[in-house]
């Protein structure tokens, strides 16, 4: 089953739409609740990533039998040092975002944590890729 | 896991039900559809909140009671009743007056449930500080607690497992009882229920296995019987029955009733629609950081409850007004209104979730049955008029998933069909008969349905 949902940037109050559609889901496939909690986690987390520092992008979504990968791509700026992004705490927010709650470093290593398989691409200038999975 | 038992403490009235699909649209677990002209409830969704009977136009759903006359096999006669009662009364009935009234009904020895509030405030308190799963979730209202159990499972190890009120009252009751001399056949305790969810709690606890409640009594039907005894003058003083009442226990099934003893730490929600939004939030870890959470099924807690007669903004304002003459739990000793030995029955049993809306239990076969709903969903016409007997076009794509529909059922698909001569005029009605019955839609004036407050 393949979902696609579109992502704006900017737009925080549509921030969680991907993620309580796919919980439901989830639900529905009667999925043990801790493997929903870690997926919605880093689902939210990566829907916030491309509203609060992308131009825009769009997640897909497949599950199968045994699990979901998602992939979430969006159109830039690219993020310049991926190492760097992956600490906790390192965030390159502007403190608009940040004081609306979002932008406190913990994005990306969250998502690495709450993720079974998790990779990044990133190019400066092209946009950022992340690829992740969670087993059933 | 436990088998439970399913039972739900709401029935319809097949002759007063006229199928308006009022309930069904209101239900917050979709567990109503229209079948042959009358409303039928799913019991595996079912989470007796008691939203159907607010929306029932006709009073077609009913909850299983007892009579007064239940009372007539006991020698002590206990009622039990919930703080919120005393609110509903218009102020000129004094709590005295009202107490007077339930002795001149028949009962032996009054309780209000909440006397032993000090109990549980400690006990909660205690889960709540021992807990590593932030915020601990209020377990006193059933409702609530049934509709975690199906539809936020990830969420049941939340709930604090502590006994309800109720079932904490009877056991002081008929303790209190025992020490007089009195044997447990003697002594009938009766539970006057402000909602449905109440009253399927004592015939489905928590995880015991009885309750200690033996009669279960509708407040708006004790209500009636009050105010045909209730007297004009206060004759006798029944104060010292309201000894061990305590500020705490009457503001208890109120608003940040509960909450209040955690502070700032704490948060209270009240109406079912509203708890479901904060559950969803829950889920996905957006909830501040909090020490316990408390939800309420009904708008302004109990003095809202499906069977409560007064106005609830009316009910919580005397139950204010009347808490600030009594003093505050912590400053009762407990040992003194001796109900200690009720201590180690305090704690109920883990919850277990229940997947009542999964699709499939073999993935695959779910995953299959998720596609088709989808692709159905194109089909549709996506107005939600409940024209099918299902309460929206969604839930009438699931039910044909599931084999208990058919494209045909949705009234506007129909119309297409028999415009593409795809199917005949008698299968078409056939069809609209298998949700709204026969003779459905002759003229009948006592079928108006509803309309806006105001109108």
């Amino acid at each position: 089953m393949k979902l696609e949902f579109d992502i704006a940037s900017g737009d925080f109050s549509k921030a969680g739409r991907a993620s309580s559609r796919i919980k439901k889901m989830l639900k529905q496939l009667q999925v043990d609740p801790k493997v929903i909690k870690r997926i919605v986690v880093a689902i939210y987390e990566a829907e916030v990533n491309v509203v609060a520092h992308s131009v825009g992008g769009k997640m897909l979504a497949e599950i199968d039998g045994t699990g979901i990968t998602v992939i979430v791509q969006d159109n830039g700026p690219g993020i310049e040092d991926i190492e760097k992004a992956m600490q906790e705490g390192y965030s390159t927010a502007t403190k608009a975002v940040r004081n609306m709650g979002f932008g406190a470093g913990m994005g990306l290593p969250n998502i690495n944590r709450n993720t079974d398989e998790f990779t990044i691409e990133s190019e400066l200038g092209v946009g950022t890729v992340l690829t992740f999975r969670n087993n059933f | 896991m436990k088998v439970v038992e399913k039972y739900h403490a709401i029935t319809v009235d097949t002759d007063k039900c006229t199928g308006c699909t009022h309930c069904m649209k209101s239900c917050p677990t979709e567990a109503i559809r229209i079948r042959g002209g009358v409303a039928k409830i799913n019991a595996d969704r079912c989470v007796d909140c008691g939203n159907c009977l607010r929306a029932c136009p006709v009073d077609a759903f009913y909850v299983e009671h007892d009579s007064l006359e239940q009372l007539n096999k006991y020698k002590y006669r206990v009622v039990l009743f919930p703080s919120v009662m005393i609110g509903q009364f218009p102020e000129t009935y004094t709590e005295g007056k009202i107490y007077e009234a339930l002795l001149k009904l028949g009962f032996t020895h009054i309780f209000e449930v909440e006397q032993p509030i000090g109990l549980l405030i400690d006990e909660i308190k205690q889960e709540v500080k021992e807990s590593s799963h932030k915020p601990m979730i209020s377990s006193f209202c059933p409702a609530i607690v049934r509709l975690i159990q199906s539809r936020y499972p990830s969420l049941v190890e939340n709930i604090v497992p502590v006994k309800a009120p109720h079932d904490l009252a009877a056991c002081h009751a008929i303790e209190l009882l025992a020490k007089e001399g009195a044997k447990r056949e003697e002594i009938g305790t009766f539970y006057v229920s402000p909602c449905s969810a109440k009253m399927a709690a004592v015939k489905r606890p928590m995880g015991e296995e009885v309750s200690a409640v033996d009669g279960l009594i509708k407040m708006s039907d004790l209500y009636n019987h009050i105010m045909r005894v209730i007297e004009k003058e206060e004759k006798t003083d029944t104060a010292p029955l309201r000894k061990n009442l305590t500020l705490d226990g009457i503001l208890w099934s109120l608003p940040r009733g509960e909450a209040r003893h955690f502070k700032r730490n704490s948060m209270a929600v009240d109406g079912i629609h509203n708890v479901v939004k904060i559950l969803e939030r829950m889920e996905n870890d957006e909830v501040p950081e909090l020490d316990f959470l408390e939800l309420k099924s009904c708008h302004q807690g109990c003095a809202g409850g499906i069977l409560l007669t007064g106005n609830r903004f009316l009910t919580v304002e005397r139950l204010q007004k009347r808490s600030k003459r009594y003093p505050h739990a912590s400053s009762i000793d407990i040992s003194a209104v001796s109900c200690l030995g009720i201590k180690d029955k305090m704690k109920a049993e883990p919850i277990e979730p229940r997947y009542v809306f999964a699709l499939d239990t073999d993935r695959l076969k779910a995953l299959d049955k998720m596609q088709k709903v989808e692709r159905i969903l194109c089909q549709l016409p996506g107005i939600d008029c409940g024209g099918c007997g299902a309460p929206n076009c969604h839930a009438l794509a699931e039910d044909m998933v599931q084999g208990k529909a058919k494209m045909t059922d949705c009234v506007f698909l129909q119309n297409r069909y028999l415009n593409e001569n795809k199917i005949t005029i008698e299968k078409a009605t056939k069809n609209l008969e298998k949700a709204w019955g026969k003779n459905r839609f002759d003229a009948d004036c006592n079928r108006r349905g509803g309309r806006n407050e105001g109108f």
